[in-house]
């Protein structure tokens, strides 16, 4: 092979494939989110019609609501398991995690219909439609919560518990004063993942909701869909984009390479 | 005793939420009832439609031939990426590194309609070659992200020794680069097939009318009350639920032999 190039030029095909795709296409959002759709000119009033209107308000704090819920529901269950995992004497503990990590692979759309049947057969399905939309998403979002947790509270220094005991920390203490605050990188990065997609995964909220619920996502949905203004769809998809922006802030999410990403070393 | 019984009550809980509605819809799959929770006697009826059914079967196939064609583009786009981006200047990787994370940390449903918007903007159809690049969008940076650890893990100077010893650039980059960050390049690949498959809100927006993947069909027949599918559907998700546990058992035991291998070596 007689192939000349230097080895930096390589960034040059993916560069050009992410600007087209995905740079450009962002700047399109910006551009119709400011566009009046009667006249083509430029306006602020796609996000004036989203923030004056109350249904769309409430569907954006029932939205935040429920991914908080989720967020919150999903650490305190999350917690627990990762840290038995991690601290645990199991000779088998890969597989254990193995077990709680399994679902992710699975089709997360048959998962949600296995979890709408089993609410149906229960009778839940058609009574307590917030409840089973917040159900599904940590149904759905768990491991990606479990994960990052053991990650971290397994690479944690055991002597540092030792530590902790011998200076006279009782469990309690050792738990909030050493254990909890090491762990936080994973918490943080167990947040990043879990927060955002629920905010936005309309398929959760309208299958197990029944068309009761409403999140953002649906509502950009809508807007492309039977409502049919692409104006004031991407003006909400901005509104959105700025609270990812403003969520990285306080998490730092820009910072971590390799925790940042969506199921990144499951493999 | 109790501490190490209330470890074992969290654990069976946390798996018991996991695998109960999996469970059931894998017992109830082999009765033909139409709604789950009757019994009907013991059959392979749902598996004898499931496999008759042209539809689904057509479904099943087209949506692993999209994650296989997604996912090869991604991976070799991402790793000639990855390399780019480890040996660029630092300005030039940083902008690069900057278009990595937009689609890892943006919402799914603005990547979906950002890509809607400019295809409508180039031409009015949405074909087959928007849903790829939908998803090549959507993997392409998990194996960029998964690619370039290893390239810093890598020993910079095996590069540098194959030039000396007589190696072109592109020899050098094929025989001594690329074996030593494969690990990287098909946990990349395993990844995008993985969310590839798993997709829906970007493949409901770039799909051409008529074409469905596993996620939109079983969507769609959801919201449909009584679909007839939808006893197959309990099928199909045991199926591959199978899948999933065999390949999952199976490379794990393949990392951990090559693992135990090196140790050896080492």
């Amino acid at each position: 092979m007689t192939l000349r190039f230097s080895r930096k030029q390589l960034i040059i095909p993916y560069s050009l494939f992410m600007v087209l795709f995905v740079v450009i296409p962002l700047l399109f959002i910006v551009y119709y989110a400011f566009t009046d759709g009667s006249t083509g000119g430029f306006t602020f009033g796609n996000f004036l019609k989203f923030f004056s209107n109350s249904t769309s308000l409430s569907t954006l704090i029932i939205s935040i609501g429920i991914a908080i819920l989720t967020t919150v529901v999903c650490l305190l269950i999350a917690y627990p398991i990762a840290y038995i995992l991690a601290r645990s004497n199991f000779k088998k503990k890969n597989v254990l995690l193995m077990l709680f990590v399994l679902p992710m692979w699975i089709n997360f759309v048959l998962r949600i219909n296995a979890l709408r049947e089993f609410l149906d057969l229960i009778g839940l399905l058609n009574k307590a439609h917030l409840f089973n939309t917040v159900l599904g998403m940590v149904y759905d979002f768990l491991p990606f919560m479990i994960l990052p947790l053991y990650t971290t509270l397994i690479k944690m220094d055991k002597s540092l518990i030792e530590a902790s005991a011998d200076l006279g920390g009782n469990a309690f203490t050792t738990f909030t004063k050493v254990t909890l605050p090491l762990s936080l990188p994973g918490i943080v990065s167990g947040i990043t993942m879990v927060f955002m997609p629920t905010m936005t995964n309309y398929v959760i909220s309208d299958t197990l909701g029944l068309g009761h619920i409403t999140i953002i996502g649906k509502l950009i949905e809508d807007c492309f869909g039977s409502r049919n203004d692409w104006y004031l769809g991407s003006a909400i998809a901005l509104v959105l984009l700025f609270i990812i922006f403003i969520s990285m802030l306080f998490t730092g999410g820009f910072k971590d390479e390799e925790n940042g990403a969506r199921g990144a070393g499951i493999w | 005793m109790v501490k190490k019984a209330i470890k074992y009550a969290i654990l069976a809980f946390g798996l018991l939420f996991i695998y109960t509605p999996i469970f059931l819809l894998v017992v109830f799959s082999f009765t033909p009832a139409i709604t789950l929770g009757s019994w009907e006697g013991f059959s392979f009826d749902l598996y004898v439609q499931l496999f008759n059914n042209a539809k689904i079967m057509g479904i099943v196939k087209d949506t692993v031939l999209l994650a296989l064609f997604a996912s090869v583009i991604s991976t070799i786009l991402g790793t000639i990426g990855a390399i780019g981006i480890f040996y660029s200047k630092k300005k030039a990787a940083a902008a690069a590194n900057v278009m990595t994370r937009i689609p890892v940390i943006n919402a799914e449903i603005v990547t979906a309609i950002s890509l809607a918007l400019i295809f409508a903007a180039v031409a009015l159809q949405r074909t087959y070659f928007s849903l790829l690049i939908g998803h090549v969008v959507i993997t392409l940076p998990f194996v960029v992200l998964s690619v370039i650890p290893k390239l810093k893990q890598m020993d910079g100077n095996l590069y540098e020794a194959a030039l000396d010893l007589g190696a072109t650039p592109s020899r050098a980059l094929f025989k001594v680069v690329l074996p030593e960050i494969l690990p990287g390049i098909m946990a990349g690949f395993m990844l995008a097939v993985t969310l590839s498959l798993d997709d829906y809100i970007v493949t409901a927006f770039t799909k051409p009318t008529g074409f469905d993947t596993i996620s939109t069909y079983v969507y769609n027949s959801i919201k449909v009350p009584q679909h007839s599918a939808l006893p197959q559907l309990r099928a199909l998700s045991a199926i591959i639920f199978l899948i999933i546990v065999v390949v999952v058992i199976v490379l794990n035991t393949v990392n951990k032999k090559q693992k135990k291998f090196k140790e050896i070596n080492d």
